[in-house]
């Protein structure tokens, strides 16, 4: 029922981004992740409050970003989030999906 | 009075504009313009996307860069060793100090393919070209006369280039050119990028992957490369994906000009890139430097158009800070690229920070005489005669007949049915 309540109060886009990352729990993080099939490790805990903490910051993320973060290369950001990492971690973390610029 | 000093790092595109605009605007009794670049060669970059298929030759691309510049200002030609920002000072590798009252950040930003591991190794200038270089472009001119066939393969190392359209026009020239050397049925054409699609922008995306399929081009979306692997000729991405291929046209990683990391003033991807308030162009950290262009980190595309949007804006609000006032003028993000479709005809988008492109007619409503996300001939006439925009009217800071702003107005801003 609980989780009821929740879903019930929290909006997310047409993708499942948060719409309002200051809705983000760790709770959501982990069913977001389940739904990922990305069981999550204390490595994936640093890199998802990295993202959280560069984004409150203003930073625009990119890959490459997180890979000089001293946290984890680019190869172990893909092993961690395989597929897309920044915009499985984006989601995860409940900030927006990475925008590219053009 | 006691003269002051503005000094412009760069004389590309937006240095160039910069130096011309700040001329007419400033007065001389007042202000020295000093301008610093390393080439004396001013190249048209839009041109260099032509060279590969002889469409343009190297000549029609190059001129002095001097020829460009006031006569009043000083154009010195020097390798930049470093800017020291707490003694607003200069200094160049020849080892004369400039020091500064303003200073103008138009470094630009240039391909480093020695990021990718295998990308400029054995196989450099060989079966591995550039094109966003003079000798990249002319090289890769000499490879394609004689090159017999097989898998072509377009790569973005990374999704932060410059002219992000340019690799899709590149294909697409491509295409055009190996239909009309009647030999198309011997090339399979890839086109591998970081991104999820052909394009950053949703209906764009739709549009250009109409235009690619339609052309019997292969998309290899997500792919974000790692290495190449010379002795296989194979891309390698992060996640261990592999594209084969006889021919390789790279678009390398795009960094900003090692000056900046020398003057510790990048940004923290290490890519070089100044930050910079989006919409003042003031460096976020000095208050008298000012960055345009290429070298910022702006979330606006790297392009000419960009640079030259932004010139008006970095013109009004050089004069604000010199008069003691806030920087009112904003600049939107506002972007306009031609995308060159091959056999003639060409589309054109133009979007801003908050607006993707959309179709509709530019720079008029109704009669045009371009078209937005359509493939046209007009927009191909109109991106052949931009090269003379570029030269007698973009460089000299002359007011171009299209708004700084973007505009609506000619947009149909109704969703397309096509759209997923």
């Amino acid at each position: 029922m609980e989780t009821a309540t929740i879903e019930k109060q929290i909006e997310v886009n047409q993708e499942g981004y948060l719409k309002d990352s200051s809705q983000w729990s760790e709770d959501w993080a982990k069913k977001i992740a389940t739904e990922n099939n990305i069981p999550l490790t204390p490595k994936h805990w640093d890199v998802l409050h990295w993202l959280r903490k560069k984004h409150e910051e203003g930073v625009a993320l990119s890959i490459r970003k997180v890979g000089n973060s001293g946290l984890v290369d680019i190869k172990q950001f893909y092993g961690l989030f395989p597929g897309g990492p920044l915009k499985i971690a984006s989601k995860i973390a409940g900030i927006p999906k990475p925008v590219s610029c053009i | 009075m006691k003269v002051r000093n503005l000094v412009i790092l760069g004389a590309g595109t937006a240095g160039t504009m910069m130096a011309n605009k700040l001329h007419k605007s400033l007065n001389a009794s007042e202000w020295k313009i000093t301008i610093v670049d390393r080439d004396e060669t001013h190249y048209y970059q839009p041109g260099f996307l032509f060279i590969p298929f002889g469409i343009y030759k190297p000549e029609d691309v190059m001129k002095p860069k001097a020829d460009f510049l006031p006569n009043e200002a000083t154009f010195i030609i020097d390798e930049i060793e470093k800017i020291q920002p707490e003694k607003n000072e200069v200094i160049l590798k020849g080892g004369q100090n400039l020091p500064y009252d303003i200073l103008v950040v138009a470094t630009g930003t240039i391909p480093v393919p020695k990021e990718t591991e295998g990308l400029k190794g054995k196989l450099w200038y060989k079966d591995i070209f550039d094109f966003y270089t003079f000798e990249g472009t002319t090289r890769l001119a000499k490879k394609l006369e004689n090159w017999k066939g097989g898998k072509l393969v377009i790569n973005l190392a990374e999704t932060l280039i410059k002219c992000p359209v340019a690799p899709l026009e590149f294909t697409f020239l491509a295409d055009a050119f190996f239909t009309e050397k009647g030999m198309r049925d011997k090339v399979e054409i890839f086109y591998v990028t970081p991104l999820s699609g052909a394009f950053t922008k949703p209906k764009t995306t739709v549009f250009l992957s109409k235009l690619l399929k339609e052309k019997n081009i292969n998309v290899v979306p997500d792919f974000y490369l790692q290495r190449v692997d010379e002795d296989r000729k194979v891309l390698v991405s992060f996640d261990e994906k592999e594209v084969p291929f006889d021919l390789l046209v790279s678009v390398p990683v795009n960094k900003g000009d090692e000056l900046i990391a020398r003057s510790n003033m990048g940004d923290e991807d290490g890519l070089n890139f100044i930050p910079t308030n989006k919409e003042t162009l003031k460096a976020l950290k000095q208050d008298n430097i000012f960055v345009i262009g290429d070298a910022t980190n702006v979330p606006a595309s790297k392009a000419g158009s960009v640079a030259h949007f932004e010139g008006e804006v970095l013109t009004e609000n050089i004069l604000s800070y010199i008069a003691g006032e806030s920087l009112e003028a904003k600049f939107d993000g506002h972007s306009n690229c031609f995308i060159e479709t091959g056999f003639g005809k060409a589309s054109l988008i133009d979007f801003n920070y908050d607006t993707e492109p959309l179709p509709g007619k530019y720079p008029w409503p109704v009669v045009g005489p371009m078209g937005l996300l359509k493939v046209t001939r007009a927009n191909h006439f109109g991106k052949l005669m931009f090269k003379w925009v570029y030269w007698h009217m973009l460089l000299t800071g002359k007011k171009l007949p299209v708004s700084n702003h973007m505009s609506m107005a000619g947009k149909e801003t109704e969703t397309e049915t096509e759209l997923v």
